[in-house]
């Protein structure tokens, strides 16, 4: 049961939405100046050797985007501490939520592609942990994965677009490229950077074939899809493309390609969202549809067309998270989430309810709404374009026509409809849950009273920062006797009539769905399966945890390797001197053959090791004897160390005589070759070195600056802790990671 | 290994071993020594009683559990880089304050810096033996 710490620090999470309101309040301030055509930017240089700086840029688009982002943000803060109400990560949920929020917000104020770049991976990093959230969960784990690969997968693809970019607009500022686009466009790149970025987008934003991972992420909180599917995440993609209008834009190439892919995805989108009977399912495809609507719209390059984009952007985001948070509220409160057991929930939850409706309608875009503005200037934006008119004409029909009668799925039986039997009493949810939905369906009934201002203030500043046109940009509520209004009036008729006919369109659709030859869902198992063999059979070939064989591979790459380098330079070094040694280094060198002659002949691994350790020690004596103290020292304890380890490891192992593989004399033969040739190598290399005359300038810098600049004699231990730490510091990560593995082999072998 | 002898030997030598090995992490800076060969010499003492004693009786005996070492380390050496950043120098740059002036002690971040290797590879060590003896 909640204990008072619990509610407490529920309360305290929950009171992190001041972060986004914040934001969302600076936003605000900021719009009389955006909308005034004015844009900020704010540039630090980053990494000025590669010409990377950290730059921002606030303008119409990025603004727009800003308080789309915060707002949902806030009112998905508000609503998380109650849903997810005594779950034991909630503090870790907030930590996703914001960072997710953050890197959002980077996307769409960075001005540099790298910057641009490093927070679309972000988002991709924390939509993963936020979709996988309940990862006790084999379903969620699955699907997060899926998001992450296939927008991972995309990320890159845009990674090479972006340096692609680089080469031709000679610069990493997007501000920049504006000026330049006519050169870019004609540059013999065009085809691959336009390509790869719009892969980059197409992932980001679910579009097809890449749509299969928006459905599966439904395996996420709800609170989590309103936010990552209707305000962030996947409008990271419509973004990218938005801003890259101007830049990439307008070619014949880039029409056709999004107008297609965005009308597949659409119509698509909207006929298998008939076909679900779960709220966030159907939720989930309509998304989709309403991402292919955007696209195709980005596609073109007439100012209606581009309005309809900036103006559908924002009706779709208030509607859809004011829908999902509903979505979540029935869940939470009726627990469940079908359309069929679902019904009579309008008496229970009178503001969820009002909520419901004020989204929905506006979904289905009934006169009044924000929604129905949205519609219309989509059918005048579409019947505008100079190619494929047709086609962005016919598929915005049918998709809306379809979310008509989505919308009415998703109103009238939950709330309208004889009551469902539940579990439980069913109640209202908390103020801080209802909030949100009412006041973002709430806005779409606000903004559909006046549609004057919104486009002063929100739509025409987004529009002209990637569209440079003197074309008045407005919104209205009628426009007159029209085409588009009766394509509207053609869209209600036909959504209405989709409705009335539900069960067996849904019948149909999951008939055909289940039937398709294709799919990209397939393909990406396809592709994950063929990654799992090709990692076995590699695993097979060189991992096959034969210590011989790992060792074999490692002297022969080394021989062959290093000799080859060597020995096509034999030419540069002269022939090696050898000087008399002292008669203490002769004893030296008697002492290490004739243990390693022990080491050969052992018959017993502790005898073999012990020797080995000899070895080891002479090797310490060498040292000394040349006046590396330091290193001698470190040689002799690392060496003893080992043999205790090793000791410790042995005395657990069968003797020699006893392992399973008897040495064949074949095999006896081909170590000894290597371990000659090894050993002659290593000889020959160093006496080449010592030919060559040894730069000691860094020595006696160390040698004079050792204790003015770092008040120590002992160079060696200077040069470790102080001059150059950076690396010593990666090295003892290095030795705190090795240990914990280690460590994680020794429990696991041990539970065998 | 029960043995009277290694047993009594190693309570004396375990003892002073461990003090040699701070003697070393600290004369390090002037002389051969230093963080990384202070804690192997510790590493072969604890090696030592663990051997005598045994590796249950060992970890009770060190009380915190050798990866909190680890992190201690890390977090001690990542620690000693931060001072440089108020007299706007890079990270880990060494800062030194001597104590009673011109041949005075001189205090630097590079100690901590080194304390935290010494911690390091110590955990490391007594990670890996104390789980090798266990199982």
């Amino acid at each position: 049961m909640k204990s008072k710490s619990q509610s407490d620090s529920e309360r305290i999470l929950r009171a992190t939405a001041i972060f986004p309101l914040a934001i969302f309040i600076g936003a605000v301030w900021m719009l009389p100046r955006i909308s005034a055509g004015a844009a900020y930017r704010y540039a630090a240089p980053w990494a000025p050797t590669l010409g990377v700086e950290l730059s921002c840029l606030v303008d119409g688009l990025s603004l727009l985007m800003i308080l789309i982002i915060s707002g949902v943000g806030f009112f998905v803060s508000l609503y998380s501490a109650d849903y997810l109400h005594g779950h034991h990560h909630l503090g870790r949920f907030y930590f996703f939520l914001h960072a997710f929020m953050l890197s959002m917000l980077g996307i769409v104020i960075a001005d540099n592609l790298m910057a641009l770049f490093v927070a679309w991976e972000l988002t991709t990093i924390f939509s993963y942990l936020l979709i996988g959230f309940e990862h006790d969960q084999e379903d969620s784990r699955a699907s997060a994965r899926m998001a992450l690969l296939v927008t991972g997968a995309g990320g890159m693809a845009m990674l090479v677009g972006f340096l692609l970019l680089r080469i031709a607009a000679d610069t990493f500022e997007i501000s920049r490229m504006v000026a330049v686009a006519s050169q870019i466009q004609t540059h013999s790149f065009y085809g691959a950077i336009l390509i790869t970025i719009v892969i980059g987008a197409f992932t980001k934003s679910a579009q097809f074939p890449f749509h299969f991972w928006l459905p599966r992420a439904m395996a996420a909180p709800t609170p989590i899809s309103a936010f990552l599917h209707s305000a962030t995440m996947v409008k990271g993609g419509i973004y990218l493309l938005a801003r890259f209008h101007p830049i990439l834009g307008g070619t014949p190439q880039w029409t056709t390609l999004l107008i297609v892919t965005g009308a597949i995805t659409a119509v698509g989108g909207a006929i298998m969202s008939t076909g679900e009977s779960d709220l966030k399912k159907i939720l989930a495809y309509t998304t989709l549809m309403a991402l292919g609507i955007l696209t195709m719209f980005l596609g073109g390059s007439a100012t209606p067309s581009l309005t309809a984009a900036m103006t559908f952007l924002l009706v779709h985001a208030l509607y859809k998270s004011s829908l999902f948070l509903v979505a979540g509220i029935i869940d939470h409160q009726a627990g469940s989430r079908q359309v069929e057991k679902l019904g009579g929930l309008l008496d229970v939850m009178p503001f969820t309810a009002f909520a419901a409706f004020a989204a929905g309608l506006s979904m289905a875009g009934f006169p009044l709404f924000f929604g129905f503005i949205g519609k219309e200037i989509m059918y005048k934006g579409a019947l505008a374009e100079p190619i494929l008119s047709g086609l962005a004409t016919t598929a915005a029909v049918c998709a809306n026509a379809l979310m008509v009668a989505v919308a009415g799925i998703l109103m009238v039986k939950p709330f309208l409809g004889r009551r469902g039997r539940y579990p439980g009493p069913v109640r209202e949810a908390t103020v801080s849950m209802w909030c949100g939905p009412v006041v973002l369906g709430g806005l779409g009934i606000l903004f559909g009273i006046i549609p004057d201002w919104v486009a002063t203030w929100l739509i025409e500043p987004a529009v002209r920062s990637f569209h440079f046109t003197t074309d008045t940009i407005e919104l209205s509520l009628f426009h007159g006797i029209n085409l588009p209004l009766l394509l509207s009036v053609i869209t209600l008729g036909g959504g209405i009539a989709i409705y009335l006919a539900q069960r067996p369109v849904r019948r149909v659709v999951q008939w055909g769905g289940e039937r398709l030859p294709v799919s990209g869902s397939r393909m990406y198992d396809l592709i994950i399966e063929g990654i799992y063999r090709l990692g076995n059979l590699q695993n097979h070939l060189i991992q096959n945890g034969s210590l011989h064989r790992y060792f074999l591979m490692v002297a022969a790459t080394f021989i062959i390797t290093t000799g080859y380098s060597f020995l096509s330079r034999t030419a540069k070094f002269p022939a090696p001197v050898f000087q008399m040694l002292a008669w203490r280094e002769w004893m030296i060198a008697l002492i290490i053959m004739a243990a390693v002659g022990m080491v050969i002949t052992a018959r017993s691994r502790l005898l073999a090791i012990s020797a080995l350790g000899i070895v080891g020690a002479s090797c310490a004596l060498i040292f000394l004897n040349f006046g590396a103290p330091d290193v001698a020292l470190t040689q002799l304890l690392v060496e003893t160390l080992t043999l205790i380890i090793a000791s410790i490891v042995l005395l657990r192992m069968p003797g020699l005589t006893a392992a399973p593989v008897r040495k064949t004399l074949t095999r006896k033969l081909m170590d000894g070759v290597l371990a000659t040739s090894a050993g002659i190598l290593i000889t020959t290399l160093l006496l080449a070195v010592l030919t060559t005359n040894l730069d000691r300038s860094i020595t006696r810098f160390y040698e004079q600056q050792s204790y003015l600049a770092a008040h120590g004699r002992n160079i060696v231990n200077v040069i470790l802790v102080d001059f150059r730490s950076m690396d010593t510091l990666g090295e003892i990560i290095v030795v705190a990671t090795a240990g914990l593995a280690g460590y994680a082999l020794i429990l696991n072998g041990g539970r065998k | 290994m029960d043995s009277l002898i290694l047993k009594a030997a190693a309570r004396f030598l375990v003892s002073l071993i461990l003090v040699f090995s701070i003697y070393f992490l600290f004369r390090g800076h002037n002389a051969p020594g230093g963080g990384f060969s202070g804690a192997l010499i510790a590493g072969t003492g604890f090696a030592l009683y663990i051997i005598s004693e045994g590796a249950r009786n060992v970890r009770r005996a060190i009380r915190i559990d050798p990866r909190r070492l680890i992190t201690l380390g890390i977090g001690l050496a990542l620690i000693s880089g931060i001072p440089a950043g108020f007299f706007g120098e890079p990270f880990l740059t060494g800062k030194w304050w001597s104590l009673g002036g011109g041949k005075g002690l001189s205090i630097g971040t590079p100690y901590v810096f080194d304390i935290g290797v010494f911690a390091i590879v110590l955990g490391t060590i007594l990670t890996l033996i104390l789980a090798l003896e266990e199982d």
